[in-house]
């Protein structure tokens, strides 16, 4: 199953004419690329870290006309000046000037550079050669081997420790691919098989076993398979080559343009570009197939165009979108027919997971990230330093002095997110006031104010920042939790409840009654705080359970044989029980119901409110109550492990209160039944349990008594009446 | 009904003393380690009727009963003694030029006294009228005679020494027999074998128990050994046979007793054979002394138990006979309550200690433990002089004067008290030398008199005089002329009259005023535990060793109606099979009807307004009437209301109205305070 996870991205690209990315080559080192534009410059780029470790630039008026390559071997670089000129310095050369230069007899197409191999220089007439044998001899005649052919594109491979080049070339809408092998010297020359009216768009192969899997990209939207064997002896005549279907991109009619695509691995294959380009609406797409079961497999909308670039390194995608060169991390497994069809467990989850905390982590990072962050889009490179220096000089005004409290509230008022949320967080970290908490208060008034006012203003980190100064309470911002409740900000709740101690039952009321009809499913993935349920809800089991329990569920309990006749059969008619050992809600929901149980609350206030609950989300809760009890009686401690957890007694309490409040509709619901008898049965087990204990307690105390009266000093005055 | 501010002392350190020796004839003679003599009374109750105390430097080793019931007693000392047992005392003393005898025995007829010493000679005694006389030594052997056993003949005499049994031939004087008893072949080390014990049965054979553990049989004739019974893995200390032979006793160092009978090999069958038949763990101590009535064991221990456990076999159901009892504590009274000031007088063997009571000023409720406002203070120790170990004492009610006697003077002390604190002790001088010796002491209610009890029924009586002096003012002698001491005494708190009881049980009531005799109550066959004469009415009550109590008027000279009541209904019979004498009356000012009573095990207010217990109905019903309603238990209220919180009980006084004084000694103290017992594996530790 594949997936694209995070986007980043690397740089600004030069905007205007001629302008935009000529290559983008791997360079020594983990995750450095080279990358080169259509003008005069070359950047090497630290990719995880989004930052340039060097760059070089030829003179005005010369051109960079081939992507610059590394030398693996040498760890030299290698850039091809105004087609025949060839350049080479190193990583702590600065002046590209003084580097070292070499003419040569023939226009170069491409220099291919890889790991462990000496690059090759692909001339345009479609000579080979070593770039060592070229430095040896710069002025050595190139044969012209091609003619009239235009070399499409060119790719290198190392097959059996030897390098292999493949090429494409075209002439007159005949597309001929070219393999040369060396040691010994070999070319073979291969015709395609002709398409009517639609022609190639994009190369893309991979040698495998001695074979040569050649994927062409056709304007119609259909991905051709071309196979060739590199053992073949040279043929006397030009061979053509049959070609396969493999995948249809797209099922209309339509021409696709600018579109370029890459091998993942031997099943999946990226694929960039319009796909289905209706004439108003020009959506770009990066998409993930499955070749194997031509399905779709993830994409993502580019919004903003690209040129049609798309390069993959090392589980990365690098493709220009817009004004930016981006980074996609994907993933890319096996494929399996379960997960083709997706029946195989979901991994989207975790997928957010990490985007969602990637994004947190950008915020809390520095500001020069900030600058990178994807809203924020930035011409040019150069452009995006000056930002980011501008930027700078914010935040020091900010540290330098001392942001007031009425600054902020002022800035509340017409800044972005982004920077309200920065703001505060310069405020409370140096917030050492005497009236912390009302200033605290009146800062949050004005965030949940402009809240109101506007419907798409909603600052959560904001929110969250302040709540978690532990400053506030319910009086000090009534709004907080009704507009949280407009937004079903569950983590915001949750944050509520745990920390004021003053919310009114008929809150707490409401937000018992928004969790309890907010589906499972949509709390998935929300950031709730699962500590108080991850001690006891096994997450994985239960989900995988309740997706079986449609099955399972056959009546029988081997619990019930050792129980009382009677109950066997309500409980047979209820399905209830068979997931009576299961949480019925999903963790993060559990999580937000301790929430609820934990808050503080008088009866007679909570009651009438309670009554409002329709009587489904009142099963579902009880349920949940005795689930929770029943996991407390599991131990002898009788309480929940972990932290953050109801007391036995607060479930108890609340199941009281409840069927208090809907005692009447409880016991007419038939699905109540088989509960209600359970819980009838707790309490008994409940009540046989303490009187036991008094029982215990009892004789222990009378023990305590008989040891008091031998612990009797040498002298005592007693009281003692006969009657 | 009542409720009484309990004043709880525990600080009365009483160790009782040890027991060495016991000796069965008309009664039932025990000497302590210290010397003292008990003599206990042939019924089942047990009641120590006669008490010789103790001397320093008397280590009693054994004793017999001789013809007459004459008391003989040897000690380490070298003496033999015959006891006085009217007036309490030793009689004289013979010595046995042999050094320390370590065994005594009477012959069968009971008129000649066997001793073993030291030196290893046995000597034999003539029992003549008024003394013994040294009639012959036997041959002299090596090793002391630990133990000696005549037969029943009278011509043969076993002694049991170190590693050696002989038989000797009184005639003739010479050894016929000479036994060795070897240590047990298992054991390495060659020990010598100590042989504590030894009977000379009436078939000639000889049974022996030696430091080895072993309980051994021989021919007396052929010096063969007929059985051996490894009973202990320490020593066994104590033989006794039985008058029938059939069964005898015998006591380890382990505190065990272990009753061997003889019994027939087959049913039916003339050959019989020695078994071991019942172990019996009653002590924690050594065992020294054993004897073996008719119908029980008699043991007496280190721990200073007597311990009498009747054979089941030979009673007659299940009664009150048959239960096992323990005898820990005198019957005799050792502390004196001064009432008015406060202070308990503790009565030790050779001092005496006061103390003042603590005080509290909190009230609760029932059982409620009240906080000490007050601690209580030791206020005095008062050594005696001499050898002789003190035998009573006595507090004025007002705490001024202290009054003790040993068995040769009488001590009496002025105290002067300022707050409750000893400013100044002062002996008075020159007292009547006619007064001793004396057996009891008691202070008239307003302290002005003593009266001093004496031998031969007779009561001396004391004037006190400020600033400290007496003046002996009369004797009262009983009418009857009897030979017996006075052991108790009770004055009414008018100071008109004063009841005296003989050992011979006889009570005589005098008239204060004129100095004579008044009356006599009437005799019961039964000694007399505690006496007291009732302030309001005057009263007499009486408690008697088997459990009846009686009520005397002394104006009336009868019983009365009260008193035939309670004979014509009879007492409950909980309350007869108590084992332990009630030790003191008291009365309670304020109720008249109302008796204080208490033994070792209870204390009881005896309520005569209310109608007595059947057998039916439980005796002991507080915890049952404190559940009822006030209403409800009028009808469920006896005579009898009986507190069991406080035991052991060694006494038990009305300071005032509501105010009590209980004094208790925890068996456990006193086993703390004696040395650790012999090892013993027990199972699992």
């Amino acid at each position: 199953m594949a997936a694209l996870c995070e986007a980043f991205t690397l740089c600004g690209l030069v905007a205007g004419p001629g302008q935009g990315v000529l290559g983008l080559e791997p360079a020594p080192g983990a995750d450095r690329v080279l990358l080169t534009d259509r003008g005069r410059t070359a950047t090497l780029y630290k990719v995880s870290d989004q930052k340039p470790l060097g760059c070089w630039s030829v003179k005005q008026g010369q051109m960079i006309t081939c992507p610059v390559v590394c030398n693996f071997e040498t760890g030299e670089f290698v850039a091809v000046q105004d087609d025949k000129v060839l350049r080479i310095w190193k990583d702590e050369d600065v002046n590209l000037d003084k580097a070292f230069k070499a003419t040569l007899s023939a226009d170069v197409y491409r220099i291919h550079s890889l790991p462990h191999v000496e690059p090759l220089v692909l001339f345009r007439g479609g000579a080979v050669r070593t770039l060592d044998a070229l430095l040896a001899a710069p002025q050595q005649g190139i044969e012209n081997i091609i003619l009239d052919e235009v070399i499409r594109w060119s790719e290198v491979f190392v097959e059996a420790q030897q390098p292999v080049l493949i090429f494409t070339t075209e002439k007159d809408r005949d597309y001929f691919v070219y393999v040369q092998k060396f040691n010994p010297n070999t070319l073979h020359k291969y015709k395609i098989e002709q398409e009517e009216s639609f022609c190639p768009l994009s190369f893309t192969a991979c040698v495998k076993n001695n074979l040569v899997t050649l994927l062409c990209l056709y304007s119609n939207g259909c991905v051709y398979k071309v196979l060739m064997s590199l053992q073949q002896s040279v043929p006397e005549r030009e061979q053509v080559l049959p070609k396969s279907l493999l995948l249809k991109l797209v099922v209309s009619g339509s021409v696709l343009k600018g579109t370029s695509f890459t091998i993942l691995d031997k099943d999946h294959i990226a694929v960039l570009g319009c796909l289905d380009s209706s004439p108003n609406v020009a959506k770009e797409w990066l998409t993930i197939w499955n070749t194997k079961f031509q399905t779709l497999q993830t994409s993502k909308e580019l919004s903003e165009g690209t040129t049609g670039q798309l390069w993959c390194y090392g589980k990365r995608f690098f493709l220009t979108h817009g004004k930016v060169l981006s980074v996609v991390v994907y993933k890319c497994e096996t494929s399996s027919l379960a997960a083709a069809v997706g029946k195989l467990k979901d991994i989207q989850t975790t997928d957010r997971r990490i985007m969602s905390s990637f994004v947190n982590w950008n915020v809390l990072q520095e500001e020069d990230l900030a600058s990178l962050q994807p809203q924020q889009s930035v011409p040019a490179k150069t452009e995006s330093r000056r930002t980011l220096r501008s930027r700078r000089s914010v935040a020091s005004k900010v540290q330098s002095g001392t942001l007031t409290a009425e600054q902020l509230v002022l800035d509340i008022k017409d800044s972005s997110e982004n920077v309200i949320e920065e703001e505060l967080k310069h405020f409370l970290s140096n917030a050492q006031m005497a009236d912390f908490q009302a200033t605290i208060g009146c800062i949050m008034t004005n965030l949940l104010n402009r809240c109101k006012t506007e419907p798409t203003f909603y600052p959560q980190n904001c929110l969250v920042q302040l709540i978690q100064t532990r400053g506030l309470s319910y009086s000090l911002c009534p709004d907080l939790m009704s507009v949280a409740l407009e937004k079903t900000d569950v983590h915001l709740l949750q944050l509520c409840l745990q920390q004021f101690p003053d919310i009114p039952e008929s809150v707490t009321c409401a937000c018992l009654k928004a969790f309890l009809s907010i589906s499972d499913d949509s709390l998935e993935g929300t950031n709730v705080n699962l500590d108080s349920v991850i001690c006891y809800i096994d997450i994985a089991h239960n989900n995988e359970v309740e997706k079986q329990t449609g099955t399972v569920q056959n009546g029988f309990n081997s619990e019930m044989l050792e129980d009382d006749i009677s109950d066997i059969q309500l409980t047979q008619k209820s399905h209830m029980m068979d997931s009576s050992d299961l949480c019925p809600v999903g963790p993060q929901k559990a999580a937000l119901l301790n929430a609820i149980l934990r808050s503080a609350y008088s009866e007679t206030f909570l009651l009438p409110h309670l009554k409002d609950l329709s009587a489904q989300q009142v099963i579902l809760f009880l349920r949940y109550l005795q689930y929770l009890f029943q996991k407390c009686s599991e131990k002898v401690s009788m309480d929940l492990p972990g932290d953050l957890c109801p007391t036995i007694n607060q479930i108890m309490d609340w199941m009281c209160l409840l069927l208090d409040a809907h005692f009447t509709v409880v016991v007419m619901l038939p699905e109540a039944k088989g509960l209600l008898s359970n819980l009838h049965k707790f309490v008994r087990a409940q009540v046989r349990f303490y009187s036991e204990l008094n029982k215990i307690e009892g004789s222990l105390q009378e023990l305590q008594r008989i040891k008091h009266q031998k612990d009797i000093h040498l002298y005592s005055i007693e009281v003692l009446e006969l009657v | 009904m009542g409720e009484f501010e309990v004043h709880r002392v525990r600080f009365f350190a009483f160790l009782p003393s040890g027991v060495r020796c016991l000796a069965r004839g008309p009664a039932l003679a025990l000497a302590r380690l210290d010397g003292a003599l008990e003599l206990y009374g042939p019924t089942a109750s047990g009641f120590q009727e006669k008490a010789i105390p103790g001397h320093e430097a008397r280590a009693t080793q054994a004793l017999s009963w001789a013809a007459g019931g004459r008391l003989f007693g040897a000690d380490l000392g070298g003496d033999v003694a015959e006891y006085d047992l009217q007036k309490l005392r030793i009689k004289y003393t013979v010595d046995g030029f042999g050094g320390p005898i370590w065994s005594l025995a009477a012959d069968p007829g009971g008129t000649r006294l066997a001793i073993g010493c030291e030196d290893g000679s046995v000597k034999l005694f003539q029992v003549l009228p008024d003394k013994i006389q040294f009639e012959r030594s036997l041959d002299q052997q090596k090793g002391r005679i630990l133990s000696l056993s005549w037969h029943v003949s009278g011509t043969r005499i076993v002694a049991g020494s170190i590693n050696h049994l002989r038989v000797y031939n009184v005639d003739s004087g010479r050894i016929v027999q000479r036994i060795r008893v070897e240590r047990r072949l298992l054991s390495s080390h060659r020990r010598e074998c100590v042989v504590w014990g030894v009977a000379f049965l009436s078939d000639g054979t000889v049974v022996s128990a030696d430091s080895a553990g072993k309980v051994q049989f021989w021919d007396a004739d052929k010096g063969t050994l007929l059985e051996t019974h490894p009973v202990s893995s320490s020593a066994v200390l104590s033989l006794a046979v039985s008058e029938e032979e059939d069964s005898l006793v015998v006591g380890t160092s382990e505190g065990a007793v272990y009753q061997f009978q003889l019994l027939p090999v087959k049913r039916g069958s003339t050959e019989s054979r020695w078994v071991r038949t019942k172990p019996f763990q009653h002590h924690t101590h050594d065992v020294r002394a054993v004897a073996h009535s008719r119908t029980a064991l008699i043991s007496g221990g280190l721990d200073a138990q007597l311990v009498i456990r009747p054979l089941m076999e030979k009673m007659h159901g299940q009664g009150y006979e048959a239960v096992l009892r323990k005898v820990t504590f005198p019957h005799r009274r050792l502390v004196s309550c001064a009432r008015k000031a406060r202070l308990l007088l503790f009565q030790f063997p050779q001092h005496l200690e006061l103390w003042r009571l603590g005080a509290t000023n909190a009230a609760g409720r029932d059982g409620e433990v009240l906080p000490v406002s007050r601690d209580p203070e030791h206020l005095l120790q008062l050594k005696s002089k001499g050898p002789d170990h003190i035998c009573c004492s006595c507090i004025s009610p007002c705490g001024g004067w202290i009054a003790y006697a040993t068995a040769s003077r009488l001590h009496l002390h002025r105290l002067q008290l300022e707050n409750g604190s000893v400013v100044a002790i002062q002996r008075v001088p020159k007292l009547p030398k006619l007064l001793c010796p004396v057996y009891q002491l008691l202070y008239s209610a307003d302290s002005s008199r003593l009266f001093v009890a004496s031998d031969q029924g007779s009561v001396h009586v004391v004037q006190l005089l400020e600033p400290g002096g007496c003046k002996h003012l009369q004797t009262l002698c009983s009418p009857s002329g009897t030979a017996e001491a006075v052991q108790l005494l009770a004055v009414s708190a008018d100071g008109d009259w004063l009841a005296a009881t003989s050992s011979d049980w006889a009570i005589n009531i005098y008239s204060l005023q004129q100095f004579k005799h008044h009356c006599t109550v009437p005799a019961y066959n039964c000694p007399v535990t505690a006496i007291a004469i009732n302030p309001a009415t005057n009263h007499l009550v009486i408690a008697h060793s088997d459990q009846q109590l009686f009520e005397f008027s002394i104006p009336e000279r009868e019983y009365t109606a009260w008193s035939r009541g309670v004979q014509q209904h009879g007492l409950h019979k909980d309350w007869l099979e108590r084992d332990t004498p009630i030790a003191h009356i008291a009365f309670n000012p304020r109720q008249p009807t109302q008796l204080l009573l208490h033994d070792t095990h209870m204390l009881c207010i005896l309520d005569k307004s209310l109608p007595l217990p059947d057998d039916n109905t439980p005796l002991n019903n507080q915890a049952f009437l404190k559940q009822l309603s006030v209403k409800a238990r009028r009808g469920h209220a006896h005579a009898f209301k009986i507190c069991k919180k406080y035991q052991p009980l060694l006494f038990m006084d009305l300071l005032d109205e509501d105010c009590l004084v209980v004094v208790e000694r925890p068996l456990t103290d006193i086993q703390a305070q004696l040395p650790p017992p012999v090892q013993q594996k027990k199972f699992g530790t």
